[in-house]
């Protein structure tokens, strides 16, 4: 999304875009506590209990829709990708918001699949869910 | 610990401006809240001003010091961001302030300047309010996100757009003799049922408009008031605030506010009062879902039974406990960093008598919810009216 801050080429982001890369090789992971509590990187501690010992876990091959939305007006960049539907779901583990692609049955409850795509408007990098 | 007054209020015209600057619409506002109030402007001690995205709209930073000149103050002054709990959370600090002694005399409040950037540029701009990662960067937008928080209060809870269509309707008809909000018009659960959606299940009419305007108050100790003979009946007996995940994938809860729980519990603690003894609120009506979570974070209603209140009559102007009587972000408007303090002006004028709708005031103690994000922050505020 370079065109949003007018600064060029976005850099990397550490810890976030390393894992796209690990969803887009099939190999996605989330940050478990020793607790059990689930949350995404970049992350140095447990947002729900502070633990500081997090260790990568593998993603679930399937999560649930909990809740979505089709999106009717967009921010500038998703302008072509719209209406997109965005969703909120349960990898068991952790949560993620993502774009719920390739159908409209979309429904809570509806299990998918997660995956990396680009957005039509800026190609950016935007985790989806595939409906199974 | 001394109490802390309302000395003085001032509004903008809520509404489109897009030529007029942030500095042009805060002098308006705090010229109004001087006059109002009766108070010296040497006699200010400190500016606490509210802020979201004057970056962005306005290539202007560091908005303190900005404000403070244009309200003509000399005084130090400081820029609160919470996003659109900006003001709300400027005027907790400054009740802080004149409570512990820092300061007699304060003005807080803000302003924000929106239509310039077109519907475009606003939604970008107040999408930043999200989590970026996790949550802009899938196509968030504000109202997606609280049609998210919808979807997930009908799945659990039930209601429909219905009944959300009807607190648009009240607050709507609310405004109608409020000069200063950006929608005097009435408007009818039809209009609503068929506007354009924005992110289903919310429609055009579930959300509040693109807004420009300031709002601003004079807050002063007991011991001034008293000294210089003010006539300031209503004083803020209670001040709140709760935070939350900022990411809604990181909540406990996609259908209830906990962050607003917390603040309206210390702030009734902090009044010495319950929800019970509450009888009117001016609440974050940002879509027509957010008045149903704060109604229920508020404690007027259980989980899952505030989304009936409006069109059960509960929460209109001749209800129990009436409900956005000024009309509401969703009519009113919602200059993002003005919004705080604005509900507390609006407020403090219904409760002392001098607003359009004072007469369906049922009561001496009333409440202003203010919630940044997808309220994961909140400031609650108690106000209660001398009688």
């Amino acid at each position: 999304m370079s065109d949003r801050t007018g600064e060029g080429e976005r850099v990397r982001d550490d810890g976030f875009d390393d894992f796209l890369d690990a969803v887009e090789s099939g190999e996605g992971y989330y940050l478990e506590c020793p607790e059990g509590h689930g949350s995404l990187p970049p992350r140095r501690v447990c947002p729900h209990c502070g633990a500081t010992d997090l260790e990568e876990t593998p993603l679930p091959e399937t999560g649930e829709i909990e809740t979505y939305t089709e999106v009717h007006v967009p921010a500038p960049s998703f302008a072509d990708d719209a209406p997109y539907v965005t969703a909120v779901t349960d990898f068991g583990g952790a949560r993620l918001t993502g774009i719920v692609r390739d159908t409209d049955a979309v429904t809570v409850g509806t299990e998918v699949a997660l995956d990396v795509a680009e957005t039509e408007t800026a190609d950016e990098r935007v985790l989806v869910f595939r409906v199974r | 610990m001394t109490g802390v007054r309302v000395a003085g209020v001032g509004l903008t015209h809520f509404g489109k401006h897009p030529e007029r600057t942030g500095r042009d619409l805060f002098a308006e506002a705090s010229e109004r809240a001087f006059a109002d109030a009766g108070v010296d402007r040497a006699d200010v001690e400190q500016l606490n001003f509210g802020n979201f995205m004057g970056e962005l709209s306005e290539h202007q930073g560091h908005q303190g010091p900005l404000m403070a000149e244009a309200a003509g103050l000399t005084a130090p002054a400081t820029r609160y961001e919470s996003a659109c709990a900006s003001s709300g959370v400027a005027v907790r600090e400054a009740v802080k302030d004149v409570r512990n002694g820092e300061a007699d005399v304060m003005l807080v409040g803000g302003a924000e300047r929106m239509n310039n950037l077109g519907t475009a540029g606003t939604t970008e701009a107040l999408a930043i309010a999200a989590d970026d990662l996790y949550e802009v960067r899938a196509g968030m937008t504000f109202p997606a996100a609280y049609a998210l928080m919808a979807r997930a209060y009908f799945e659990q809870y039930g209601g429909s757009r219905e009944d959300l269509a009807e607190i648009a309707v009240k607050n709507h008809d609310n405004a109608l003799e409020n000069e200063f909000a950006q929608f005097q018009r009435a408007i009818t659960v039809e209009d609503a049922l068929e506007a354009p959606t924005i992110a289903d299940p919310l429609g055009l009419y579930d959300a509040c408009p693109i807004t420009d305007g300031a709002s601003a108050a004079v807050l002063v100790s007991d011991e001034y008031a008293e000294e210089h003979g003010l006539d300031a009946p209503v004083s803020i007996t209670g001040t709140g605030q709760g935070g939350d995940k900022m990411a809604l994938q990181d909540r406990r809860f996609l259908a209830r506010t906990p962050a607003a729980e917390r603040a309206a519990e210390e702030a009734y603690d902090d009044a010495g009062i319950g929800p019970q003894d509450v009888s009117v609120a001016e609440v974050h009506d940002c879509f027509t879902i957010a008045e149903v979570l704060a109604v229920e974070a508020l404690d007027f209603y259980a989980p899952g039974e505030g989304i009936g209140a409006a069109a059960r009559g509960e929460t209109t102007r001749d209800g129990d406990r009436p409900v956005n009587l000024s009309g509401g972000l969703k009519a009113k408007g919602h200059p993002v960093g003005a919004t705080g303090t604005s509900q507390v002006v609006e407020m403090t004028r219904l409760l002392r008598g001098d607003h359009p709708n004072s007469d369906a005031v049922p009561g001496e103690i009333g409440v202003a919810h203010n919630a940044g994000g997808t309220v994961a922050s909140t400031t609650v505020h108690v106000l209660e009216v001398d009688r």
